[in-house]
């Protein structure tokens, strides 16, 4: 797996289940930041040229590649437009939600 | 001298595609958590991540949540160097083979509250990449003056109003007092300019001892820029001058962006809201100093 997912957080029933700090167990996303967003990426292939600049520069690692092709992880983008603004070929839109 | 040439160069094409800060609280657009995503798929799973407080840690670490997916753990906010050289030892001791340690520590984590145990793992040569990534404010706390903040910047402690027109101090030479440990290996960057962070990042992690990158990682909530401009305004700032893209190794700089003409300045101060306020003296006042860094950079660096 490239990306970790959702998971399901179970409240901690035994003091031994609790953390001494704030560390957990690595890519432990008990909830998702696709309620943050107001307006999405939608990549049109045609135009794309898969020069994977919006792979490289999307702050939240969401942009995902897919067999050759671009897509999103919409659970963790945030819909910050900075992978459109930096495409070279404007073959991402932003969309509102 | 660690030539890069040597090194396989990491990019967007070979990079790993594993993700290692993922589903992080960051601001949308925010610049940190590009120089920190980026970083760690350079030095890949077996990276000991250490992080001051700021905002990379605060938005990576939030019980239950855990964005990082190397280990990693949050420091004291002047102790992450401290507490990374412990690591760096640990490690050794144990054994452990192809570790790196790496911390990710803000501009006031940096330059100043954390300096003095910077100055320490410098010394000693700890094998540890420290990074930090300057987005020119304590943001996590609510946007206030640092040592790197640059003139004219409108804090919460530099307001800008009629007695002062926000911050009246200049950046610190941060590049330069690391330099001046005779560091092995230190570098500046900025994240408009990935494939130069990239190729630093690579480098540091091939060198054994004390490195350090200074990147330059633009803030949308704090500088007031649109999400989508995170990166532009990072290369507008190397563009215009005010950034600039060097490297010091074996006791020498070098200049890796010697631009014949500058962007103009004004352009990229008057993208954001935190320089909205600058009178053209202010901003001429920004453009006397960028010069005389530069001139002082040419002779002495070239
Ligand atoms: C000893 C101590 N003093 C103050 C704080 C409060 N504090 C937490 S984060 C922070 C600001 C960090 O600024 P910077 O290092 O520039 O990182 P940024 O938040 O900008 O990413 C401050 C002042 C603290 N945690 N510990
Ligand atoms: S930046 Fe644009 S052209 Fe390049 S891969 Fe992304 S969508 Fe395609
Ligand atoms: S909108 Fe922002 S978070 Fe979403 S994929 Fe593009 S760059 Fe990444
Ligand atoms: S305040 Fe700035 S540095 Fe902090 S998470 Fe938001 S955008 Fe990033
Ligand atoms: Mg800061």
């Amino acid at each position: 797996m490239d990306r970790p997912k959702k998971t399901e957080f179970k409240f901690p029933t035994h003091i031994d289940e609790y953390p001494t700090g704030p560390q957990y167990a690595a890519g432990y996303l008990p909830e998702t930041n696709a309620g943050w967003r107001s307006v999405r990426p939608v990549v049109d292939h045609d135009a794309c040229v898969y020069c994977l600049r919006c792979y490289l520069l999307c702050p939240d690692g969401t942009v995902v590649k897919d067999n050759g092709k671009i897509t999103f992880d919409m659970d963790y983008c945030k819909g910050c437009g900075v992978c459109a603004h930096e495409c070279p070929k404007d073959a991402i839109e932003m969309v509102k939600e | 001298m660690t030539n890069l040439v040597d090194i396989p160069k990491v990019n967007a094409k070979n990079m790993t595609e594993k993700e290692f800060f993922y589903g992080h609280k960051a601001c949308a657009g925010c610049g940190g958590s590009i120089a920190v995503r980026l970083a760690l798929k350079v030095l890949g799973e077996r990276t000991y991540t250490a992080l001051p407080a700021g905002c990379m840690s605060a938005v990576g670490f939030i019980y239950p949540q855990m964005a990082f997916n190397t280990n990693a753990i949050i420091t004291t906010f002047p102790g992450s160097a401290s507490m990374a050289s412990g690591i760096a030892v640990g490690a050794k001791a144990l054994g452990q083979k192809d570790v790196k340690t790496v911390v990710f520590a803000g501009d006031g984590g940096t330059a100043d509250i954390g300096f003095q145990a910077l100055s320490g793992m410098i010394d000693r040569n700890d094998d540890v990449l420290y990074i930090c990534y300057d987005n020119e404010a304590y943001m996590n706390t609510g946007i206030q003056k640092s040592g790197l903040t640059p003139y004219g910047t409108k804090t919460t402690t530099t307001p800008a109003g009629d007695n002062i027109p926000g911050t009246i101090t200049h950046k610190k030479n941060l590049f330069e007092i690391i330099a001046a440990h005779d560091i092995a290996y230190a570098a500046t960057a900025s994240i408009g300019y990935p494939q130069d962070f990239l190729n630093k990042v690579n480098k540091a992690k091939h060198i054994k001892g004390a490195t350090f990158i200074h990147v330059y990682a633009s803030c949308p909530t704090g500088w007031g820029t649109p999400t989508e401009t995170s990166v532009e305004i990072a290369k507008d700032a190397v563009d215009c001058g005010l950034i600039f893209l060097a490297e010091f190794e074996d006791g020498e700089y070098k200049l890796n962006r010697n631009p014949k003409q500058f962007a103009p300045v004004q352009d990229y101060l008057k993208k954001q809201g935190r320089f909205k306020h600058m009178s053209d003296a202010d901003m001429q006042c920004v453009i006397d100093n960028r010069d005389k860094k530069w001139s002082r950079m040419r002779k002495h660096w070239l």
